[in-house]
């Protein structure tokens, strides 16, 4: 979707201040909502790209007025509510009204180290990769409402793969509950002046990691 | 007495956020549920907070510094080459290292939420998850190192990662001169989690005691 998440390139947010010995918490509560998000997702209750959408789906001013770990919150809530694992009720009461639904597992402490280990995304290829490093591609100009990877601002541009991951579940599906519909994954490179006109600083290259249905031959 | 429990218990109430009441809301109730449990949320908590970090990215960096047959591996499989040296944090199947050379610096970004390489930084500083970093990473990246106090040769080619998938980056920086014959554990002290992201260049030998 077209929202304010899509940043690259966007103007007027000013300078990137950097805190000096930053702790990796600020509030005790932001620890809570990370543990908590690494729980259901190794409950197997969603996945990561359902998370980012729940994001997506905030209203901009509220996305760009929530710390990072807020925006997680939220988007946690959501999740929860929309899949059926708590009513909206019991989150305003502050306490469950109604017996759980069955999860897939259960991180314990006994497993925090297995949980915590990133699972992959790699998934079985359907058929072979349509391009290989070196190959000219022009990206899609696409504009689905729902959650997509390809960001605005490399969308109808001509670049070069570079790079091939292997096949990979495919993030536009998956965060609609259409399933992995696997894909080719590539790093595309492209050019500055492609991405930002004839005033972009001539020493830079963009790359993206671009699913086999953003792209097309050029 | 009993005006004065309730006195204290109405200004202890106030004091917490409304995020801070929200989150123990959601925690109670996903506990209750049988979801998650608290003690493990502790343990997670724990995780990031004492053992996950730049500290096992630094050891990366060192022993590439040090040892080209891992360097060679690490830029041609980071994630089996990373798994060889037993951290803490697993890392996954997904990690890709990129060399910095005197001719091209690279940069990582995610401008779409904040992808990381958890794996082996830890948690990301807020300023990369910020508005800021992620919207001009990919358009003005010398405007942002700028804000680092960095500054690139202007002939120096730049090259921006943007992690739009589940692919994690993580910057192999050029080893600082006058380093000759230092131990791995010697180097590691001058990797700096910038310089890993490339917002930053590795330490040199006179910024470390």
């Amino acid at each position: 979707m077209d929202g304010v998440h899509d940043m690259g390139g966007m103007d007027g947010f000013g300078k990137v201040e950097a805190e000096p010995n930053e702790p990796p918490f600020h509030e005790s509560w932001e620890g809570r909502v990370l543990a908590m998000q690494r729980s259901m997702g190794y409950a197997g209750t969603w996945h990561i790209d359902m998370a980012r959408f729940a994001q997506e789906r905030l209203p901009p001013q509220v996305y760009l007025a929530a710390s990072y770990y807020q925006r997680w919150a939220l988007a946690m809530e959501t999740n929860v509510v929309e899949r059926g694992y708590a009513g909206a009720d019991e989150l305003a009461a502050g306490h469950a009204l109604r017996a759980g639904k069955a999860i897939t597992r259960k991180l314990t402490p006994d497993v925090v180290k297995q949980g915590l280990t990133r699972g992959s995304f790699y998934r079985q290829a359907q058929g072979p990769a349509r391009f290989k490093p070196g190959d000219r591609v022009r990206t899609k100009n696409i504009h689905p409402a729902t959650h997509t990877r390809l960001p605005r601002y490399a969308r109808g541009r001509v670049g070069v793969v570079e790079l091939v991951h292997g096949c990979h579940a495919f993030p536009d599906s998956v965060a609609i509950d259409k399933g992995d519909d696997p894909q080719w994954l590539y790093t595309v490179v492209f050019e500055s002046r492609e991405l930002w006109g004839d005033d972009a600083d001539p020493t830079l290259k963009v790359s993206i990691d671009a699913f086999e249905p953003y792209l097309e031959p050029a | 007495m009993a005006d004065h429990d309730h006195d204290h218990h109405h200004d202890h109430g106030s004091e917490l956020s409304e995020t801070q009441l929200r989150v123990r809301a959601l925690e109670t109730v996903l506990t209750e549920k049988g979801y998650v449990d608290p003690a493990a949320l502790d343990a997670i908590i724990e995780t990031y907070e004492t053992k996950v970090g730049p500290h096992n990215g630094s050891r990366v960096v060192a022993k590439a510094w040090s040892d080209p047959a891992f360097k060679q591996a690490l830029l041609e499989d980071a994630s089996k080459a990373v798994r060889t040296l037993g951290h803490e944090s697993k890392v996954g199947d997904h990690l890709v290292a990129i060399e910095n050379t005197p001719s091209t610096h690279n940069m990582i970004v995610c401008t779409l939420c904040s992808c990381y390489p958890w794996e082996v930084l830890g948690l990301p500083p807020v300023w990369y998850k910020s508005a800021p970093y992620r919207s001009r990473a990919v358009k003005d990246p010398r405007g942002v190192l700028a804000d680092f106090g960095v500054k690139l040769p202007k002939e120096t080619q730049i090259r921006v990662w943007d992690s739009t998938a589940e692919t994690r980056f993580i910057v192999l920086p050029m080893r600082p001169a006058g380093t000759e014959g230092w131990s791995e554990e010697r180097l590691a002290q001058l990797v700096t989690r910038d310089s890993m992201i490339g917002t930053g260049f590795a330490k040199k030998p006179d910024e470390v005691a």
